[in-house]
Formats: C-alpha cells, structure tokens, sequence
C-alpha cells in the first residue's frame, strides 16, 4: 500500500517539478479555459494567440529564436487559473502571458503575476480600478466603452435607462459609474431601473414585461446591457418574442460581440447596440487582412472576429516591439520598454500603451445586422485614453495610475501625493 | 451480501485503528510531508530543492482529500449521500477568507484599514456584524469549527428527525449548496459576490508568499488530515462504527433494536461538516481566492465521484481518490488540454465497470484473480442501497 | 445632435432635379462610409416622389441598397438570385460579392423610412396593408397631419381601419391644447378602450385639464385602465409561471422515467437534453431554407438521436450497474464529461444559431394590455402533448405494463416471464429520447452549447424528487408549481433571490413530506 502511495505522490512531484531547463525557443503561455463554462469565449482567443504566434514564427521569430506557445486548460475553474499561472511562470518559464477572460480570474493570477514577476497581458474590457505593474490591459477600461456609449443613447433622445446585468464586478462598476453620469446629466433617479440577474439566467419573461411597463411612459427609453455570456441568448430571444425592438427600446450592449450573435438567430434583433472598440465589419486593410489570415488559420470562412482577438493581435504586436527594442525577453526589461511604445491596431489607428498600463483605443458603436454582423453608427474622433481609476466614484477620483519613475505605482493619491497600497 | 474487508469480520473483537493500510497511509504521509517540508526550505540551487508551487499545490490536494474524507464518514459509513459537502467546505474557506481579507488592512488598494477592498468599492461605510470578531485568528479558528457545525445542525437535525433519506436528502443537500451558491453569488451578501475573496497579503503577520509559510501550511494540512484519518478510522472501528453500518445497511431494524438513528446519523453529519470546513480553511490560504464556485452542485458532485471512484466505505479510499482525481487534473490540464475530459469521464466509466470497489480494491482483486462479473444480480460492494 | 433634427414631412414636393431625382450632395452622402451623412440623403429621399425615390427608400429600410466600391454606382441587391439591379439605370447584373458595400441606416433612419413608406400604405389599395399601417400609427410617431387623416378616414371602407385612424385622431385631439371639451370627452371615451401605452399618457395629462368634467373623465379612464392592466398583469404571471413550470417539466420528465421509475442517477441527463437541441441546429444546417420544417422534423429526430444514445449507454455501461445506484451516478458523470467535450470537439466550443421560424416568433394579443408570446403557448402546448403521451405509454401500453413491473418487482417480473433487460433498454430509451425533444423546445428559448444540459440539471432533480420519485404526476405538477411559485416570487424579490427562496422552501417542505408531493405507496416504496 505504502508503495503505491508513494508512488502516485513521486509520480506527481516528477510531473510537476520536471525542470526542463529552458531551450532555444522562447515560450509564450496561453492561460484561457477550454473546457467548462467560459469556454464558449476563452477557445478562440487560444486559437487567435496561436495564429499570431505562427505568423510571427514565419517571420523569422523573435530576437532570432522561434516563439512556442505553451498551452494549458484552466478549466474555467479559479483556482485552477492561479495554480496555472504559477506553472507557466515557474515550471515552463513563459516570457509572457496572455490571458484571462473574467474579472475573478485576472484577479485569481494577479498575485501570482506579482510574485513571480510575470507579464500578463489582459484582452478583455473590465471594470478599472486596478492598475498593477505586471499586466497590461489591452481591453477597455469603463471610460473607453460606457461612457461615450451613454453619450451616445442621450443624444438619441433617451430619456429613461433600464441598467440590466449580471451580479458581478463589471456590471455593478459599470452601472455605478453610469449612475453617478446620468444624474451629473440631468436624469432622475426614477428614470432609472437597476437589475441584476444570477449568471447563466434563462428565464427573462418577467423581467422583460417589466421593462415594457417601464418603457410605456412615453418617454423615449433604453436598455443599457452588461449581461454577461450565456444570460445574453435567452434575453435577447426573449426580447425578440415579447416584441421589444431597437425602434421601440433598443438594447445597448457592452458584453455582446460578432462571437456571441453568432449562436443567435439575429433577425429580431437588427438595430439593438453595441459599444466596442472594434468591429469585424469596420472596413480597413489591416482589418481584412487579419480576417482574411483567421479564416485561413481555422479553415472556416465563418467565423468571425471580435473585440477582445484585436486586443490579443494589440497586445501581441506590443509585446514582439517591446522584446524588440529591450533586445530581451526578461520581465523587467520588456516592462521598461513597453511603456509609450506604439502599435497599429485593427481599425487604422494606433494602440498607445500608457503609463498606467493600459492603452488607447478608439470606441465604436454598432447596431447589430441581419447578419449577425454590427455596423458602426458612431465613433469617437481619435483614440481614448484608458483610464484605471474612475473618474465618477468616489472612492477613485484622487487615484492615478503611473509606472514611470518617479511615481512608479498603481493606486497613486493625486491628495496625499502618496502610494496608497501595497504597491511599491 | 457482499461486505468490505472493513466489516467482513462478525466477530465482535474490534479491528485496530492502524492496521496495514492505514499505518502505512498515516506514516506514508507524515514522511512525505516532511520530506517535501524539509525539500522546499532547501536553497533553489540544490538539486533536490522542491519549488513553493508544487508545495502549495500539494496542500490543495491534501485539502480535497479532508473533504472527501468527509463525504465518505457519512456516505461511506452510515449511507447518507451528502450531494452538498462543497457548502461545508465552502463555510469553513469563507471564514478562513474573511481573517485573511482583514489581515491585508491597509494594504488593500483603497488603503482602507478597516474595511475590505470590495466594501470600499460598494460603498459600505462599516463592516457588517457578521464580520465581527474576524481580526483575530484564534477567534476564526474557533468559527471554522462553529460555522459548518452550526449550519449541519439546522440543516441535518429536521432533515433526519422527519426521516428524510435516500435521494430525498441528496436532492435537499444539492437544493441548500445551490441556493448558497445564488446567495453568495449576491454582492449585498457581503462577501465579495462573484470575485469572492481574494488579494490576500499576509497570515499572523507573516507574508502568504513566504517558503516558510507555504511549507507550514502544507505541513499543517498533512497533519491535520493524518490526524483527522486517524480520529475517523478510530471511530469506524469502534462500538460507534459498528453503529453507522448497522444505519447504512438496516435503518429500520437499528431503529428497532433501539438506537436513536437520527442522532446517530446528526451527531456523524456534523463532524463530517466540521472536517469539511477544516478542509475549506485550510484551502483558501494556499490557493489564495474563495468564491461561490465551491457551493456549485458540480464541485460537490465531482468530491463524491473522487470517493466513489478511490473506493467508498474505505477512508484510505476516499483519501487515494481525491489525490489521483486531482493530480490527474493538474497533470492533465497541461499535458492534454484539449482532449483531458474524454480522459477523465472514461476513467469515471471504466472504475465504475471494471473496479467496483475504486482502486483502494485493485490489490484485493488482483489477488483474488480477475475481474468478477457485473450483471443483474444486485451487488453492494459498499453496504446497502442508496 | 443629428438625430433631433430629423423633421417628418410629408408634403410632396416635385423632384429637385431634372431628370436625376437626387443631388449630387445627396448621392455623396449615400456613397459615404459613415451612416450618420445618410440624413440629408433621407430628407431628399423623403421629399421626392418619383418611383425610383421609394425604390430606393425600400431597399435601404431592407438593407438591400449596395454601392460598388470602386466606381461608386449604387445597386439594389436581391439576395434569392444572387443579382443586382443598378437604381440609376435599372439594368440587372450577376452580383459579385466582393466589389460590393451595403450602404447602412441606423435605426432612427429606418424608422423615419418606414414611416415615410408607412404614410404611403395609408391609401394602399390592399386593406391588409392599409390596416397595418393605420395600426402603426398609434405606436409611432405620427407622419400625417390631421386633415390628410380626416381626408383618408372619410375615404376608407375597411371597419377596422377606420378604428385605428379615428384612435389615431383621438390622440391627436387629446394632445391638441386648443381643442374643445366636447370634442376631448369624445377622444376620452375612445382612449379610454385603447391598450396603447401612448393613451395612457396621454389621459394622464389630460386628467389635469382645466375643464372639470374632462378631467375626471380621464382620471376614470385612468382607473379603468389601471384595472384592467393589474389584471392582465396578473394573468401575465400566471402565464410565465405556467411557462417556466413547462420547461422545467419538458426537461424532467426524462429523467422521471430514468431516475424515478429506473432509479439510474443519470448525471448525464443534461447531455441528452442538449444533443436533442443540436439536433434541431444539425437539421436547420440540411434544411437551411425552411427553419420551421426542420424544428418539426427534429423532434422525432431528436427523439432518435437521445434515445439512440441512451440505448448505447444503457447496453454498454449502465445494464453492469443495476442495483447499484450510486454507481450509475460516477459512470453518467464521467459520461457527460465526455459528451460535453465530445461537442466541443467535434462541433465547436461556441454556441449554435438555431433559427426561428417565424410561427415561433410574434405575439398573440389578446387585449390591449394582454398578449402572450407565440412560442412559449407551444412550448406549453409542447409539454403537455409529451407528458400525454408518456402517459400513455407507461399506463395504457404493454410496454408501460412491463415497466411499472419490473420497477415493482424486478424478480417477480422475471418469473412472469417479462424480458427485463429488454424492459430496461426501452425504458432508459424512453427516457433518454424525451429529453432529446425537450432539447428542441429549449433550442427555441436559450443557448445551444456545450454547457445548456449543465444548467438544467440540477433543476430537473429537483423537480423530480419535489413531485415525488417514480410519479408522474409528481413532476408534472412539481413542475408546475415550482414555475409558479417562481414567476409570482420574482417581480418582488428579484430573480436571484426567488429562486434562493424556492430552495429553501423546498428544503423546508421535505421535512414536511420526506417523499415528495405524491409519495409512492406500497412495496415498491420500500428501499
């Protein structure tokens, strides 16, 4: 019995703590799930990664070595992404990582990341208040989505907001933050409904009937979104049957892309929105190229891109510039030389990363097609700034992020002109 | 009937606490942990140095094997199929959690002494009572034992008094982890909604990150599951034990006989939901986040397949199945990613069909030649029906 | 912004220009890339009364106006035949995909159209369609001035048509400020029978009116309606209770017969519930041009696929683990694990598109205040024909007979001569096969992915073991119940905390009745 015991126990030690010390290749990890709940979104972001990183290895690679990516399944489990993390950075020794898709999972890493000194890079659009020196954010902050979106439902002369999400961090951040806009705005708090839904809700019969009571005012009124993943189908199907349309109360989304509309029958849905900071549909040459190398890649003319694929291609190409120009894959370097560092995105402009880590990104809005496609209907003049630390609360208004010498911190006080946590 | 080696004497002499399996588990156990101790404070230049991530890693397994410990005192031993230990073990992480969230202070991004980083940012301008007391570790020590007792003993002591069994108290068991799970998914609840608790810096003043700590707690959970394995294994073989089999396989006519099976039953219930919540403290210090997902009907369901597929109504069983369930899961999460749930549904399958005794019965199988045949003829390798 | 100065007029104006209907500013702002320039395109559009204008107008409200990316011609593009008709010339081509740009509209554009095209249809030859637009007008904004709207009521011949215009007048009186009480009383009586959100707000303004009698005139309308909408409120709920109880029966009536009547803890009942739904997808996919023929077919299709799965399962895993039910609970979990990533690898990680046919779709109005959703009376309907027919099965068939014996007595059966493993294929088959068709039902209301069998899971347990293991009419009504319960909870507390509240409840009810609402009697209750 002994035996065996230990022999599982050795077998395992040999499986985890095998040093393969490190060869010619620099390794690039790739933490998305694959299995379990997330998966629905986190599986094309491993195949885009893998994309740009055979793209990149066709061209001759990196510092003259070949880039390999090292994949690992966290299982949309959150545990499972910290002690993933752990292995990536530990065992396999990946010069940089790229992903996470949840704000829970970012947050499972993150001290990891910071104890091991890695380079994460962040795709998806999340709800700021958090800057930390080793991940950089290439998704939208709240100011570089909701806001211009809010702006954008008021000019069209909505007068009364229905605030549906899901029970998590983003929506509750998000709708805070939109709150406090709306009335600096001049809506009352009557105008406003809040809600929120568990995750994965199915059943949206009530809440939709609610909302139509809510909309038969007379004043004009829309639904701003920030229901997450899988909830999105069943609402919108439900709102397509209780006969709400983008005419009557249109639906603003800020978590629903190409990927999602693609497991919806769109018809009933054309003209609800979106705010992105990219659209397949924007036509650019860099735009059709990159859907023109994905359809190569997964051999399906079909699928689509989104949102949070251009900010890995963002990301990627920062990363391959920034190793670039420290001549080193090392964390610290890569770090130094990242900050201010530009890259073309997606949609013609170009990606700045700031000192707090985060970049500019154009913001689009799109009103959902027949064919499941968006097409931009407004766009800010040039690109934003991601902002860590919002504005609008209260709590955040005197932080600032900034990783340059001599701030070098993550939660700044502009009052106190102190470092306020436990960043050095 | 068919029983387990574990009851197959009729004699009433009592079988020693430590007989072969479990003196080599428990003894096993304690050298490897302080081998792995004593390796992981080696500098990281020597060969045999072993890295703070495989410790910790290790600490999470031993953590999931109290917990299936647990399930298999009660299911294994007295039939109740508790499809809701997740919550228990969930109660005890939150606790633990909570300590540790009020140990970051200032530190926290908001730099808020008092209150917890996620409160700041919901605008709640004290700590709610419930968080009362969690500044000071001997006081959550004592709650990680009060809060999963306190919470089997609502729910168990109705259940089993109106004689609530079988799949009736499995559901109910999986109805309360699910609506914790809803509850604690609530960012009204006051603990942290989705994200949970998370962003720990630091257990009585000493930094979670250190080698030292990593290597204490992993220390401290090897201990405690060899101590919580010898407390169970005394209990099963005792008078008591016998009790519990009598449950598992005839509730009626224990009850006839004259034994209180309800308490029997609750008084098993609650020490099972204490180990559980040791299991669930001892976790969240090493993995380093608790969120709603441990009250996930599916957590609780894949810790009973752990001890069904180790080998159920054996606790050297229930402790093997979690280690290799879970060391398949690291091992196979980076080795496969893509293809590692074909890999472990059918090992799910193929233990069911061809090892009904879970692997703890390979070596008894093995010697007694070949694989016996399944068909209609009811067997219960593990004591009675459900 | 541009959206305000959108301006409704509806006065026809000759063609601004000789021989061409738009300016060349309008044609640059069609041509341009950037939907917002469109506007001063529409107000030309608008103005403009020549054939091709409305031509145009329809094809960008369909989003069927094109414009070749080079040479800047514009093109209405018919999708069924692939060709392309040039606007200016009316000369039709092949169309070739890539040369081609749609020319966008936002939704305000496309309402502006519509209700430019919408005033057209007012004096439409087809009553259908006149009836449609004078409906319309209640809703939208209004298009038409009053006398071109008394003009048309004098002139229309259709009943119902003529209803909607004189509502439509009523509006316009009530909102009038110079109008006369008499006339306002008039309007207050025909508002007070409207179900439009809009006559609601409009009485309520008028219940302020400085003349008394039209004032309480309106506040008694209001109280009228108020009624009438808090019972339509009410009937509402019922409906989406009894709605949500028939998904939760579709999804658990399977494994009633596999859990209840078999006692096979099939974790991986949720799997067949979702490779039913894929079934619907697979067949959309084969029948892409007739959505509503391939929901039909698929559930007998996806009766077959489940059951065909199930038979599989049965004969190849789970006939070992009889009498052993906790067993049957590892080998189906490990079964789901894999079917899960069986989809996932085989078909995609994503979620599908099922279509929905367009009989699927739509509401059934039943009064102004009152309509339900098309769908869900099927899917009630739906519920109700498959637990009929399992029913049927289990208490009118040979094979039902054999079932309900073999569950009571499995030896005794034997004796009589029952072939019970072929008893238990079928059954497990049964089972297996109705959660296929509660697959296509769910295809119609959530995601089809990978994780939909995950989500439904725990809640058909429940269901089964509320009604009680092994009845019928247990889950049925557990079904029910719990969706009524549910929906009558929800507006007051919220969908989180309903459903934490039915939970509890149900926990607290099983102390009360340990064996569910309709407990088995008898042997074959013993354990």
């Amino acid at each position: 019995m002994f035996k065996k015991i230990s022999l599982f126990f050795l077998a395992g030690l040999f499986l985890l703590s095998g040093r393969v010390q490190a060869e010619e290749a620099i390794k690039v990890g790739i933490l998305h799930s694959l299995s379990g709940t997330m998966a629905i979104s986190e599986t094309t972001l491993k195949d885009v990664m893998l994309m740009l990183i055979e793209e990149q290895n066709k061209k001759g690679g990196l510092l003259g070595k070949k880039l390999e990516a090292v994949v690992v399944d966290p299982a949309s489990d959150w545990p499972l992404f910290a002690e993933r993390a752990k292995e990536l950075l530990t065992s396999q020794k990946v010069a940089a990582v790229f992903g996470c898709w949840t704000s829970v999972s970012r947050k499972s890493v993150l001290p990891v990341f910071e104890k091991e000194n890695g380079l994460l890079f962040y795709p998806v659009q999340y709800e700021g208040e958090e800057s930390s020196r080793n991940v950089i954010y290439t998704g939208a902050a709240p100011n570089q989505q909701s806001i211009p979106a809010v702006d954008y439902l008021l000019n069209l002369g909505v007068k009364r907001f229905v605030l549906a999400g899901t029970d998590y961090v983003f929506p509750r951040t998000a709708n805070k933050i939109l709150e406090a806009y709306l009335i600096s705005k001049g809506v009352a708090k009557a105008d406003m409904m809040i809600n929120y839904t568990p995750f994965g809700h199915s059943d949206w019969q009530s809440i939709i009937a609610e909302v139509k009571k809510f909309g038969s005012t007379g004043k004009k009124t829309a639904i701003i979104s920030t229901i997450n993943g899988d909830a999105n189908v069943p609402f919108y199907k439900e709102l397509a049957n209780q006969g709400v349309t983008a005419s009557t109360i249109p639906v603003m989304a800020f978590s629903v892309g190409e990927e999602e509309l693609s497991g919806i029958d769109t018809k009933p849905l054309v003209g609800h929105l979106a705010a992105w900071n990219y659209f397949q549909s924007i036509d650019s040459p860099a735009n059709t190229d990159f859907i023109k190398k994905w359809h190569a890649f997964t051999k399906n003319s079909k699928r689509v891109t989104n949102d949070p694929m251009e900010a890995h291609y963002i990301g990627f190409n920062l990363w391959v510039k920034a190793v670039e120009k420290a001549k080193s894959t090392k964390v610290d370097d890569v770090l130094k030389a990242i900050v201010g560092l530009s890259a073309p995105n997606l949609t013609g402009g170009t990606a700045t990363v700031l000192p707090n880590h985060h970049i500019t990104k154009p913001v689009y809005i799109g009103e959902i097609q027949k064919d499941g496609q968006f097409q931009v209907v407004w766009e800010t003049p040039k690109e934003v700034p991601g902002d860590a630390w919002s504005d609008y609360l209260p709590e955040s208004k005197n932080l600032e992020a900034d990783w340059t010498a001599p701030i070098n911190c993550g939660n700044y006080n502009t009052v106190t002109k102190k470092c306020g946590g436990a960043a050095k | 009937m068919e029983n387990t080696t574990a009851d197959v004497r009729t004699g009433l002499e009592q079988e020693p606490v430590f007989d072969k399996q479990s003196g080599c588990l428990v003894l096993g156990l304690l050298i490897f942990a302080s081998a792995i101790v004593s390796c992981s404070l080696l500098p990281s230049a020597s060969p045999l140095h072993v890295s703070s991530y495989v410790v910790s890693l290790l600490g999470k397994y031993l953590c999931f094997a109290i917990l299936a410990l647990s399930i298999d005192l009660v299911w294994g031993y007295l039939g109740i199929l508790s499809l809701g230990h997740g919550a228990f073990f969930g109660m005890g992480g939150y606790v633990m959690g909570m300590h540790l969230m009020r140990q970051i202070g200032g530190q926290g991004v908001y730099a808020n002494p008092e209150l917890p980083d996620f409160m700041v940012f919901l605008n709640w301008k004290e700590l709610p009572w419930y968080w009362w007391g969690s500044d000071s570790f001997v006081f959550i020590c004592v709650l990680v034992i009060l809060v999963p007792a306190l919470a089997a003993l609502i729910f168990g002591w109705p259940a089993f008094r109106s004689r609530v069994s079988g799949v009736y108290l499995s559901i109910i068991t999986q109805a309360m982890t699910f609506a914790l799970m809803l509850a604690f998914f609530r960012n009204e609840m006051g603990f942290g909604g989705n994200n949970g608790l998370t962003d720990f810096k630091t257990l009585l003043g000493v930094s979670l990150q250190s080698k030292w700590m990593i290597a204490g707690l992993f220390m401290a959970s090897a201990l405690a599951l060899a101590l919580i394995y010898v407390l169970c294994r005394a209990a099963t073989v005792s008078k008591l034990g016998r009790v519990f089999i009598a449950v598992r396989d005839a509730e009626s006519r224990t009850r006839f006989i004259g034994y209180r099976v309800e308490h029997v039953k609750l008084a098993a219930f609650v020490c099972s939901a204490v180990i559980a919540g040791i299991g669930g403290a001892l976790y969240v210090p090493q993995v380093g986040i608790i969120n709603p997902n441990v009250f996930q009907p599916l957590f609780s369901v894949e810790m009973v397949v752990c001890v069904a597929l180790g080998g159920r109504g054996r606790l050297c069983g229930a402790v093997l199945g979690a280690l290799v369930v879970n060391l398949l899961k690291t091992w196979f999460t980076t080795a496969l990613p893509e293809v590692w749930l074909f890999f472990l549904g059918a090992l799910f399958v193929l233990v069911t069909l061809f090892l009904p005794d879970g692997l703890i019965g390979v070596p008894a199988r093995l010697r007694r030649f070949g694989p016996r045949k399944g068909g209609d003829a009811p067997e219960h390798p593990a004591g009675g029906p459900l | 912004m541009l959206f305000f100065a959108l301006q409704f007029s509806t006065a026809v104006v000759p063609a601004a220009a000789e021989g061409l209907f738009l300016s060349p500013e309008a044609l640059a702002a069609l041509r341009s890339s950037k939907v917002a320039d469109r506007d001063r395109a529409l107000d030309e559009l608008a103005a403009a009364s020549a054939p091709e204008a409305l031509d145009m107008l329809r094809a960008l409200a369909a989003g069927s106006l094109h414009m070749d990316r080079e040479s800047g011609e514009l093109f209405v593009l018919d999708d069924k035949t692939g060709t392309a008709r040039g606007v200016l010339d009316g000369e039709v081509r092949p169309a070739d995909g890539g040369g081609l740009r749609r020319v966008g509209t936002n939704t305000a554009q496309r309402d502006r159209i519509l209700s430019i095209l919408g005033a057209r249809l007012l004096s439409h030859p087809d009553p259908v369609r006149r009836r449609a637009a004078a409906a319309a007008l209640t809703d939208g904004p209004m298009t038409v001035d009053r006398t071109q709207l008394e003009a048309l009521r004098d002139r229309e011949t259709d009943e119902e048509t003529r209803e909607s215009l004189d509502m439509a007048l009523a509006l316009m009186t009530a909102q009038d400020a110079a109008a006369a009480p008499q006339s306002l009383l008039k309007s207050v009586e025909l508002l007070r029978a409207s179900g439009s959100p809009r006559a609601k707000t409009v009485l309520e303004s008028l219940a302020a009116n400085p003349d008394r009698a039209v004032a309480v005139a309106a506040a008694e309308a209001l109280e009228h309606k108020r009624i009438v909408s808090d019972w339509a409120a009410m009937l509402e709920t019922m409906f989406f209770g009894l709605s949500l109880g028939s998904v939760l029966i579709l999804t658990s009536i399977g494994l009633a017969i596999t859990f209840g009547v078999m006692g096979v803890i099939n974790m991986a009942h949720g799997e067949l519930v979702m490779l039913g739904a894929y079934t619907v997808w697979g067949l959309q996919q084969l029948l892409p041009s007739q959505p509503g023929t391939a929901l039909l077919l698929s559930v007998p299709a996806a009766f077959l696929v489940s059951g065909g799965v199930g038979v599989v399962l049965e004969r190849g895993v789970i006939r070992h683990l009889y009498g052993r039910p906790l067993e049957t609970l590892l080998a189906t979990f490990g079964i789901s694990l894999i079917l899960q990533q069986a989809v996932r690898t085989l078909i995609s990680p994503q979620n599908r598109a099922v279509g929905i046919p367009d009989f699927m779709s739509g509401l059934w109005r039943i009064s102004g205040e009152l309509s339900l959703t098309c769908n869900r009376i099927y899917i009630l309907c739906f519920c109700l024909a498959v637990f009929a027919l399992i029913y049927a099965i289990m208490h009118k068939t040979r094979l039902g007979l054999e079932v309900r014996a073999v569950t009571q007595n499995r030896a005794i059966a034997k004796a009589l001569g029952v072939n019970a493993s072929r008893v238990d294929a079928l059954t497990f088959a049964l089972g297996s096969g109705v959660a296929g068709m509660a697959g296509v039902a769910l295809s119609q209301l959530t995601n089809v992915g990978p994780n939909l069998g995950q989500s439904y899971i725990v809640d058909s347990f429940m269901v089964v073991v509320f009604g009680g293991v092994g009845n019928l009419w247990g889950t049925l009504s557990g079904g029910l119940i719990l969706g009524l319960v549910n929906k009558i909870l929800e507006p007051a507390s919220g969908a989180m905390l309903a459903k934490i509240i039915i939970l509890a409840g149900l926990i607290l009810f099983m102390q009360a009745r340990p064996r569910g609402l309709f407990p088995q009697r008898g042997r074959a209750a013993e354990d």
